[in-house]
């Protein structure tokens, strides 16, 4: 079984809501949830949908060919129906215009509705008035269990789904990048709002008073990794984060990171630019900038998110990589990751180690601490400022000396860049190979990186049903480039197809800068909406 | 004296108004009996902002016209330090502007010592936000066609809790408005006039010296009318001290878990804990 609905209207109709009682209705009956979201930037009016799949096998995408259309709207009938499956079915307000009337609430539209798709597909009521009684407040649960009720006994049953055991969480990429953050300690975040970053900020906030994190809105990017710098020198994990316009206020900063060694975690949550971009949309196209963000020469991790499991532990990596090379990680989401719902297994808090590489006195092994002492592999034993009497830290955005006081030495300037950069080589033992999905020896290669990982998946499984020999690298750690798989797999293939949510092929160039490797086609989309494993599918069929 | 303060060899020109300010600044640490490794000194870029460099003590020399948001990272992080932040009048309120509004809005416990004169020192002479209006300088050449920024009288209305002025010529008057800035418990603004004995040509130590004159003994600092007349009173006569002082909560006491707790730095957390956030998505 797999099924998809799509719920649409203005924004501030409600359906947000109604989407997430769905969505954990679903769930809870036991189905694997993808729901994505597709969302105007205005806060009334305009269209606004989502598409919410379901299913008892896992699943990696969303599917834009949907099976009932809950249309709060005319609009919606009439932009949507030629995704309608040839059996599906169109709920319209006017069929249960007459209910929410006689309930007296036009609010309640969404509870209705719900009662009818449930319905629909044969699945049990009482799950869903759990939901009802946790996500309202008191004094409107009575009204929205009548509305549930009402909407259920006016439909009628297409389907008779089973239910399963619910082992599963529904979470979204911002809030398991905020889980990760916290796991790892994080102690302070700050950020200044901006779509579609914002449900990090968001999320953290919510829980700074329990786990007690410094969350701070700032007045400016430009504060805002500034600020985590300061917390990070003073000893605390700090992050923040924004989307690219946010990002590109940073990179001054960044640079700063590089320099002083502090670390620092950053995530860019990308939507389309350049500029203001559309801002509620998604897209890949940062790659090179957040590789190549900041003036001169410093190391950097990069490391893209791909998909909600790897947005929690790979942020917890970030914080553990910072402080061990002492250098920025970049974390890369999109919008599609970052607003997509989906169920997972919970994650594995037992697999979260911190680390964090903080030198005590026993490490002060001159008479007076070097901030930048010379070692073997360019990393300097950090201690924390307030923490061993006599001793100081001073950390300094010139060229600096072994203890951070501003030198002219040319001396002194090169060996402090062959100390930064040092960190580079050694920081290449911790780098992840992609993952790879697919047949052995794979004949034809996908290329991809970041959230498009789950459309490729879905239409890779697609295509080996159909007897392709079809395999794909989906990368994680971008920068530095992991090329040993790539290399492997790459000579074996006849074919090596890059998919990308960009419009130049940005991890293409990447691949033929590092690796010497080219890739035969390339099935680029920057039109702002997500890759669906249908669209990929489709595209790739188109090549082989 | 239980410390003393180590000074290293500075690199500024003979005369400059920093030496002063920095001796103050060793004075104030060393009469207030805080350890080096206890204070942090947050600068940006700049003559000024070189600071840490010559005296020891912990230091975040970061970014021109970034040195407040660092320090409330610092604070945050770790409320035992006592965080100073030290910057020229284009860190202060030219590039570092918005961040100085807003660290007055926080009220975050640091102390803003600004060397104030009048002019850009390190970029050879242009104009600074608080150069006079038709002043002569490399840059403008036929006057300056901005009005200068008034920073008392814009941290008044932004509704700060400390607000002084101190010169370089009269040390020990601000050694006591160092400690007083230094032990004021949030954001506390000390605006030090200072020559610029190579590109200000106009307000040297003479000009200063004439027109500075000390808040009379029966001033009263919590009368915010009067301080706002004393801060625009900038012409023949230059009144220093505190100008206005008034007890607020600060921006770190405000946040429950670090007022009633451990600094941050000092707590772990075992990533288990975060384990019950499965519940919520459940």
């Amino acid at each position: 079984m797999d099924y998809s609905v799509l719920i649409g209207g203005a924004a501030g109709q409600g359906m947000d809501t109604c989407a997430i009682l769905l969505e954990k209705t679903l769930k809870r009956c036991g189905f694997s949830v993808y729901a994505s979201s597709d969302y105007m930037s205005r806060v009334r009016g305009g269209h606004n949908f989502f598409y919410i799949r379901f299913s008892d096998r896992k699943l990696y995408s969303f599917s834009p060919r949907v099976d009932l259309i809950f249309a709060m709207n005319k609009e919606t009938v009439d932009i949507h129906r030629s995704k309608l499956k040839e059996n599906g079915f169109i709920l319209t307000q006017e069929t249960i215009e007459d209910i929410v009337t006689k309930l007296g609430n036009p609010k309640v539209i969404n509870t209705v509705g719900l009662g009818f798709i449930l319905k629909y597909f044969g699945l049990p009521m009482d799950i869903a008035a759990e939901v009802i009684k946790e996500e309202f407040k008191e004094g409107i649960i009575e009204i929205n269990l009548r509305a549930l009720e009402e909407g259920y006994k006016q439909s009628k049953n297409r389907y008779s789904l089973t239910t399963f055991k619910d082992e599963s969480i529904l979470i979204n990429g911002n809030q398991a990048v905020g889980v990760g953050a916290i796991a790892a300690g994080c102690r302070f975040y700050c950020g200044y709002p901006m779509t579609p970053s914002t449900g990090v900020l968001n999320y953290l906030a919510a829980h700074s008073n329990e786990f007690g994190i410094a969350v701070d809105q700032v007045e400016d990017e430009v504060a805002a990794l500034n600020m985590a710098l300061g917390a990070a020198y003073a000893g605390v994990r700090a992050m923040t984060g924004s989307s690219g316009g946010g990002f590109a206020l940073m990179v001054e900063a960044l640079s700063l990171a590089g320099m002083i060694e502090v670390p620092v975690v950053l995530i860019n949550v990308q939507r389309p630019g350049p500029a203001t971009g559309f801002p509620t949309r998604t897209e890949q196209a940062d790659l090179r900038f957040m590789i190549h963000a900041g003036h001169g020469e410093f190391p950097r991790m990069v490391i893209a998110l791909r998909n909600v499991e790897d947005a929690f532990y790979q942020t917890v990596r970030a914080f553990n990589i910072a402080e061990k090379y002492q250098i920025p990680v970049l974390l890369m989401s999109d919008q599609h990751l970052a607003d997509s719902v989906v169920t997972v297994k919970p994650f594995d808090f037992t697999k979260v180690k911190v680390e964090r590489y903080i030198s005590g006195e026993e490490e002060v092994v001159d008479e007076e601490y070097k901030r930048y002492r010379f070692t073997e592999d360019g990393i300097s034993p950090r201690i924390l400022p307030g923490k061993i009497p006599g001793q100081v830290v001073l950390v300094d955005s010139d060229e600096h000396d072994e203890w951070g006081h501003i030198t002219e030495s040319d001396e002194i300037r090169t060996k402090m860049v062959d100390k930064r950069l040092k960190k580079y080589e050694y920081l290449k033992e911790d780098i992840q190979e992609p993952w790879f999905i697919g047949k052995d020896k794979p004949e034809n290669l996908i290329i991809c990186w970041g959230s498009t990982y789950g459309a490729v998946r879905e239409a890779v499984d697609r295509l080996i049903e159909e007897g392709y020999s079809i395999g794909a690298l989906i990368f994680g750690d971008i920068w530095p480039l992991p090329t040993k798989r790539l290399l492997d797999f790459g000579k074996m293939a006849k074919r090596i197809i890059d998919v990308e949510q960009n419009a130049t092929g940005q991890l293409e160039s990447l691949i033929r800068e590092v690796a010497l490797m080219k890739p035969t086609d390339r099935i680029l989309k920057y039109d702002g909406r997500p890759f669906s494993g249908e669209e990929v599918y489709k595209r790739i069929r188109e090549v082989l | 004296m239980k410390y003393e303060y180590k000074l290293y060899e500075p690199s500024w020109c003979p005369g400059c108004g920093n030496y002063m300010i920095r001796t103050a600044l060793k004075m104030a640490l060393e009469e207030l009996e805080i350890e080096p490794h206890e204070v942090v000194l947050v600068s940006g870029i700049g003559q000024a902002a070189k600071m840490q460099h010559y005296i020891k003590v912990n230091g975040f020399n970061g970014l021109h016209g970034r040195a407040i948001p660092p320090a409330i990272g610092i604070r945050l992080a770790n409320k035992n330090l006592k965080v100073i932040v030290e910057s020229g009048d284009g860190g202060s309120y030219g590039e570092g502007g918005n961040h100085f509004i807003h660290a007055i809005r926080r009220n975050i416990d640091i102390a803003h010592f600004v060397h104030d004169n009048q002019i850009y020192g390190l970029t050879k002479g242009q104009a600074s936000p608080t150069t006079a209006m038709g002043q002569k300088t490399t840059l403008q050449f036929d006057g300056v066609k901005v009005e200068p920024i008034k920073p008392l009288a814009l941290a008044l209305t932004m509704g700060a809790g400390f607000v002084a002025r101190g010169f370089s010529g009269d040390i020990p008057h601000l050694v006591s408005l160092m400690k007083a800035a230094i032990e004021y418990k949030g954001y506390a603004l000390v605006d030090i006039l200072q020559p610029c004995v190579v590109w200000n040509r106009v307000n040297t130590f003479a000009w200063y010296k004439n027109r500075v004159y000390h808040l009379p003994e029966d001033y009263d600092y919590t009368n915010k009318e009067e301080a706002m007349k004393k801060a625009l009173e900038f012409d023949d006569k230059i009144p220093i001290g505190i100008l206005y002082k008034e007890e607020k909560e600060s921006y770190e006491d405000r946040f429950d878990f670090i007022k009633n707790g451990p600094p941050l730095v000092d707590r772990q957390l075992n990533p288990m804990d975060a384990e019950r956030l499965m519940e919520e998505f459940r």
